[in-house]
């Protein structure tokens, strides 16, 4: 849940303390990627929103911003997707079952998935974007006849960078649900499609005006695939992006991860493509 | 069984088209069948075709000495593969394989650039199309360049 903010000496005495949890699983998912589970030391689960994020910690290492990637009806299980990109994210990546690692939050808007429901939902995915989208899937998944159709689209660098293969063939297996995959480049033995995760958008068959898209991936790919959505003819209110920034307090005092007047920590991190349009454009903001 | 002139019409690559102009490209047509892992063409050949693809889906791979032979594109049911016909020296610059059953239409290049020669408003039609496709695949292998999935951020 957002935390707020009316009395931030209050809200940063609690909100920036890490609580321990330790790592009950560590599951490679690609090269660089790990899932990890984490299960809290004092047994409170922690409940969050699809699209929400923690603070996690490495202890004596560092502190960085992680989508959660496991499943909102399971808060007792902590699940964090993470890629090697750095020195706090390689200890993260490292750590081992047992080991103690520090959680702060959940942090921010998710993707507010039950405002799709009647209606088609369409999940577009670039890369370790996929993280964030897995909670939002599941939801859908959980109370699959409150939605219309479902689409998972999703792209990729290579085949060796899919994640959550046993997810995508449990999702395709749901009814009226189709899992598309595209990667940039493959191997001859790769059966599936190469170009770009535009296509997919397409080539979808969906109901535009009643459609919810949640958007996930490197922002430059957010703007290609937002204009198509677009294009398509889903309103942009209801194209929703989850943007990533410098997030360090994660409750909206510190002001690094702005994006003009959004503080993404909290105003964020999902928001919709016709509050961000302008922003997107706008080199080197 | 669904006449050739039906199967056109209905493509997407043809749509807007009308009905005596799609009758005039069903004379440079045919029906075509290819099955998992045969080729509809092999970089170097001579393009004289290209294929409206029904259904099923075509690798286009590219393949050098000392280097392990990559697709760099795919094309599904509603695509169009190849425009090497349209440019001298008409020569295919990648290779095209079937990798799932495929059922396309293949029009005859030399055929369609008479009827193009004779009727320039036809080949001014088909030229908005097919560039409408290269300019998507040219998009699409630009956007990729960027390496999207990489990622530029440490932490």
């Amino acid at each position: 849940m957002p935390v707020d903010v009316a009395d931030p000496a209050t809200a940063a005495a609690d909100a920036l303390l890490p609580r321990p949890f330790r790592v009950v699983a560590n599951r490679r998912e690609t090269s660089d990627t790990v899932t990890l589970e984490l299960e809290p030391l004092d047994g409170d689960g922690l409940a969050f929103a699809a699209g929400q994020f923690t603070m996690l910690q490495a202890f004596g290492v560092g502190e960085v911003p992680i989508s959660i990637s496991g499943d909102p009806a399971r808060p007792g299980l902590l699940v964090h997707t993470i890629r090697d990109v750095g020195g706090v994210t390689r200890a993260l990546c490292a750590a081992e079952v047992g080991d103690v690692l520090g959680a702060r939050g959940p942090y921010g808007r998710g993707w507010g998935v039950s405002d799709a429901r009647g209606g088609d939902v369409v999940v577009v995915a670039g890369g370790i974007g996929l993280a964030p989208l897995r909670a939002a899937v599941l939801e859908v998944v959980r109370a699959r006849s409150g939605f219309g159709r479902v689409h998972v689209l999703y792209g990729a660098r290579t085949e060796d960078d899919l994640l959550f293969g046993d997810d995508l063939e449990e999702w395709a297996a749901e009814p009226d649900t189709e899992v598309a995959v595209i990667v940039d480049r493959a191997a001859t033995s790769w059966p599936g499609r190469v170009g770009l995760v535009t296509e997919l958008v397409r080539a979808a068959a969906f109901d535009a005006p009643r459609t919810l898209a949640l958007v996930c991936g490197p922002e430059v790919m957010m703007r290609f695939v937002g204009a198509e959505l677009t294009a398509r003819g889903v309103p942009a209110s209801q194209v929703r992006l989850s943007l990533e920034r410098n997030m360090r307090c994660g409750v909206g005092l510190c002001g690094h991860c702005q994006l003009r007047e959004y503080l993404l920590c909290v105003d964020g991190p999902v928001l919709s493509l016709d509050a961000v349009r302008p922003q997107l454009g706008i080199r080197e903001l | 069984m669904r006449s050739l002139q039906e199967l056109l019409a209905e493509h997407p690559f043809f749509a807007g088209l009308d009905e005596d102009t799609v009758g005039m490209l069903v004379g440079c047509a045919r029906n075509v069948h290819y099955r998992p892992g045969e080729y509809l063409f092999r970089q170097g050949d001579p393009a004289d075709r290209f294929f409206v693809v029904r259904r099923g889906r075509v690798a286009l791979d590219v393949h050098g000495p000392g280097r392990t032979e990559m697709v760099v594109d795919t094309v599904d049911e509603g695509g169009v593969v190849g425009w090497s016909w349209l440019v001298p020296p008409y020569r295919w610059f990648f290779d095209a394989r079937a990798t799932q059953e495929v059922s396309a239409v293949a029009v005859d290049a030399s055929c369609l650039r008479d009827k193009c020669d004779q009727d320039p408003a036809l080949g001014y039609a088909l030229m908005q199309r097919v560039a409408g496709v290269m300019y998507q695949r040219l998009q699409s292998a630009r956007i990729r360049l960027l390496d999207l999935y990489g990622t530029d951020r440490a932490g």
